[in-house]
């Protein structure tokens, strides 16, 4: 029974991951850029519900809501303040370089607002957990949440990607900017829609993270950004599949390894699965091979 | 004597056979031709014979030596040296630094005695700069031998490339569409000064072009490629005067 | 950037004169220091900077030898940096009794320490380095994470049997009574000598410039950049790629080694963190390097400092010295990479220079249509 326990979290972080991961992928595709700030708009969109709910008592759904909304205003400004200037900067570090600002940005705005230590994060969910095998195999309410969450976004984007003209304009950014622009396409309206939807994803990520660990600080963002990364990576960057297959598998690493192998090296054993992964496959999981025209 | 053979060579990318059954002799000292229409797989048969690409069949012989399947670096060192349709200079380095670079494997000295500036490291480099030196004068690069070669204007980079390729002393040398991008002048020029490379270095020279009149006033000899196969091979008067080659150019 | 248009001959020249500022910079700042400190003019807050700021110098120097000039982006400096203090800290500790003298222990400390972090750098080089850009980027980021880690659970002990160690906890090292206990897993290490001060510290960095420059001006360092300019150029030219990535990856990796055991000898315990030995810092280090400009060595040794000093300077601002540190980085990008601002730059320059040059240019060009 403890084996699926651990699948069950696993799958819960996992599906934290995938939808992070879905936000760096989507950003990364379309404005091939890093974003290192990502997993800080996470731990606003954690904060903005902190304030609402612990402190000032609102109802939950209209928290989350309102943080959904204020990441998605903070990602088009930081793309439209940091990142744009820079977009065809003659090196691609500049643009890394300045998401590494704003990761330092946000993290100290946090540190100044509500101080270094940990806060408790009471959840924002209230379904009662789910008990089977006669209460042997205990599922929580936040972990229901998250992959329902997990699916429908998985769902949503596919079809907004595959059915809309926003969505077919960010495919057209993705392969090719200047032929997308030459075309018609509005890169610059894109480009922001993608920050807008990559931000809000974080914003309900980082909700469902500090749900499922009940804290908060200024840095909860910062690993679970790298690791998403990672799963993006994994995945194969720049693929919805890739984003959820990479997230899910990251989760279960993670949590099987924290609990069979090594409690303190589970990290590293996360990052040495991706190492393997790229080494056999140097794209990812379903990324794609491009290879330089001689 | 042949100093390349070239036999049954084939490449497929996919369901496409970019390359079926090329077939070529290049007798040394030779400035041989190799035409065709746009996407007819020039270039990569250039990329064949230097080892970017593994044939899937054939044979390439270098100066009676099998060079087929091995690497670009072995391939360098076994004397094919070739430029670019797209120029691919070191950017950020000088333009005497680029030739230097092609002299990698001709002049050379341990990396402890490079970074601790031992004698042999002093000898080495003095030399590399006179050799450097020398080759672009034949280019009449000489002067701008301390500008950074993405500053050179473009009919020169196409010449600095060329003499990249030389430093390496190669025994066969490729140009991938030397003239590109060169007013009438300027090709003219050009086509002196590889007359001169083969002469005064004994090498033999085997050129992929698009101008009819540079090929026709240099190239000894053509091979016509179309969709990937030889179209016909022979003198280049007997082969520009061909009715197939002229329908495969013009279309009909 | 180099100067255009010269004749043959006085390239050399001018690189000696290059390398004589970018010396000389460094051995001025050292004296004005040891100035400073010989009259009392520095604070203790100041002397306590000194040893860090040469191991920062030498860390961006050393990742600008992987970012600049060999053209690839590493985000796990650190990772190195921390396997040269672990194993340069590890080897004092344990000869402390066996060589009394100082200065020689802590010169093998730095070289075994160095060579550790070579070592690790080829053999992480050898299969990541295929890679290419942000995917290279990441991996790196996973290896100096996987360092960290492990050093986290490593636990090391001596006793007159020689050294013992274990991946469990202190009681698995079996030591006996007299045993002293070195790695105590995430706990750090701890009772290092304090043998790094900074006049070592500005000789080791002279040594980095020594080794960094003299190879960037050498054969192999040429070869290194054509792989950086062009890869598919170099290859056809019959430079080894994998040899020169390795070679730059591996000679950066060890100098960070080198840089890690000298920094570690500045304390009596340190603990491998997120901030000092994670990605954290792999990112600062790569910050002075973008800063300083990319394959611009003088330039990240400046930037090192530069930005090292800044949250120091800034310390009257307390809480929001880090968030005025943020928004000075983020300007100071916008305002040196941006398109427009360089543009920008360029028309304010032309325009206090301008109107004489505009003159000149003038009569120039009417002198050429005559």
């Amino acid at each position: 029974m403890s084996f699926i326990t651990y699948v069950i979290s696993g799958i819960s972080l996992g599906s934290v991951y995938a939808i992070i991961a879905l936000g760096y992928s989507m950003v990364y595709g379309i404005a091939k850029m890093l974003n290192f700030a990502h997993g800080d708009v996470i731990m606003v969109g954690g904060f903005v519900v902190y304030s609402l709910t612990n402190s000032m008592g609102m109802p939950p759904l209209v928290s989350v809501i309102c943080s959904i909304i204020f990441c998605t205003v903070l990602g088009v400004a930081i793309e439209r303040i940091a990142y744009r200037p820079l977009r065809n900067a003659a090196s691609s570090l500049a643009v890394l370089i300045t998401a590494i600002g704003v990761s330092y940005f946000l993290q100290n705005i946090a540190l100044i607002i509500y101080g270094s230590s940990s806060k408790v994060f009471s959840s924002v969910v209230s379904i009662p957990p789910l008990k089977l095998a006669g209460g042997a195999l205990f599922i929580s309410g936040e972990t229901i949440v998250t992959v329902l969450a997990c699916i429908v976004i998985m769902v949503g984007l596919t079809l907004f990607i595959n059915k809309t003209k926003a969505g077919q304009a960010m495919l057209a950014v993705s392969e090719d900017r200047g032929a997308a622009a030459l075309m018609g396409v509005n890169v610059n309206g894109t480009i922001a829609l993608t920050f807008a939807i990559g931000s809000a994803l974080a914003a309900v990520a980082g909700v469902l993270l500090c749900s499922a660990y009940p804290s908060i600080s200024p840095y909860t963002g910062a690993m679970p950004g790298i690791k998403a990364f990672v799963a993006a990576v994994f995945g194969g960057i720049g693929s919805i599949p890739g984003a959820l297959i990479g997230g899910i598998l990251l989760g279960l690493i993670e949590a099987l390894g924290k609990a069979y192998i090594s409690f303190q090296l589970s990290d590293a054993i996360v990052f040495a699965v991706l190492i393997v992964v790229l080494l056999v496959k140097p794209t990812g999981i379903l990324g794609k091979q491009i290879q330089e025209k001689v | 004597m042949a100093i390349l053979d070239v036999t049954n060579l084939s490449i497929s990318f996919g369901g496409l056979r970019a390359v079926d059954d090329f077939n070529i002799s290049i007798d040394e000292g030779a400035l041989y031709g190799l035409i065709g229409p746009n996407g007819a797989g020039k270039t990569t048969v250039f990329n064949l014979l230097t080892g970017v690409y593994k044939p899937s069949e054939g044979h390439i012989i270098l100066d009676g030596k099998d060079i087929t399947g091995k690497k670009t670096i072995e391939i360098n060192k076994e004397g094919i040296a070739r430029t670019f349709q797209n120029i691919r200079l070191f950017k950020e380095l000088t333009v005497q630094e680029n030739v230097m670079v092609g002299l990698h494997n001709e002049i050379t000295y341990p990396t402890l005695a490079g970074i601790l500036k031992l004698p042999s490291y002093r000898r080495a480099e003095k030399e590399m700069r006179e050799k450097s030196i020398e080759l672009l004068k034949v280019f009449d690069l000489d002067q701008e031998a301390d500008t950074l070669a993405s500053n050179l204007p473009y009919g020169k980079q196409r010449k600095l490339e060329i003499a990249r390729a030389l430093a390496t002393n190669p025994k066969l040398l490729l140009l991938d569409e030397p003239a590109a991008g060169m007013n009438p002048n300027e090709t003219l020029e050009l086509m002196n000064t590889i007359q001169f490379v083969r002469d005064q270095f004994k090498m033999t020279i085997l050129l992929i072009e698009h101008d009819m009149k540079l090929v026709s006033g240099i190239c000894s000899k053509l091979t016509v490629l179309n969709f990937g196969q030889v179209l016909c091979q022979g003198s280049t008067e007997e082969v520009l005067n061909n009715p197939e080659v002229v329908k495969a150019y013009l279309g009909e | 950037m180099k100067t255009e248009k010269k004749k043959t001959g006085t390239l050399f020249t001018a690189n000696t004169k290059q390398l004589i500022i970018t010396y000389g910079m460094v051995i001025a700042a050292y004296l004005i220091c040891e100035i400073c400190i010989l009259t009392g003019n520095m604070s203790n807050q100041m002397k306590g900077l000194l040893v860090p700021l040469c191991y920062y110098v030498i860390m961006a120097v050393s990742l600008n030898l992987t970012v600049g000039i060999l053209g690839e982006l590493s985000l796990g400096h650190a990772g190195f940096s921390c396997v040269g203090l672990f194993v340069g800290a590890a080897f004092s500790i344990s000869m402390q009794d066996m060589i009394t003298a100082p200065y020689l222990r802590f010169f093998l400390a730095i070289l075994i320490g160095a060579l550790a972090a070579g070592v690790i750098g080829l053999l992480i080089g050898i299969p990541v380095l295929r890679l290419k850009g942000d995917y290279l980027a990441i991996v790196t980021l996973a290896f100096c994470e996987i360092i960290k880690n492990v050093v986290n659970v490593i636990y090391l002990g001596k006793d007159s049997a020689g050294l013992h160690i274990s991946a469990k906890d202190t009681a698995s090292l079996n030591l006996e009574e007299t045993g002293t206990v070195i790695i105590k897993g995430p706990q750090g290490i701890s009772g290092m000598p304090s043998d790094a001060n900074f006049t070592i510290g500005i000789i080791l960095i002279l040594i980095t410039l020594f080794i960094v420059l003299n190879l960037i001006h050498s054969r192999d360092g040429r070869a290194i950049m054509a792989i950086r300019d062009n890869l598919i150029a170099a290859e056809s030219v019959g430079i080894n790629i994998t040899k020169y990535k390795l070679m730059a990856f591996s000679i950066s990796a060890a100098l960070a080694g080198a840089a890690g055991a000298f920094y570690g000898h500045n304390y009596q315990t340190i603990k491998a963190t997120t901030n000092n030995f994670g990605y954290n810092m792999s990112i600062m280090i790569l910050v002075f390097v973008v800063l300083g400009g990319i394959g611009n060595i003088r330039g990240s040794i400046i930037a090192a400092v530069i930005l090292t000093l800044l949250p120091e300077l800034l310390r009257d601002l307390s809480e929001y010295r880090l968030l005025i540190y943020s928004i000075i980085l983020i300007g100071m990008m916008l305002l040196n990479w941006s398109p427009k601002a360089i543009e920008w730059k360029k028309g304010l320059a032309a325009k206090f220079s301008g109107k004489r040059q505009a003159m000149k240019e003038k009569k120039h060009s009417e002198k050429g249509a005559q």
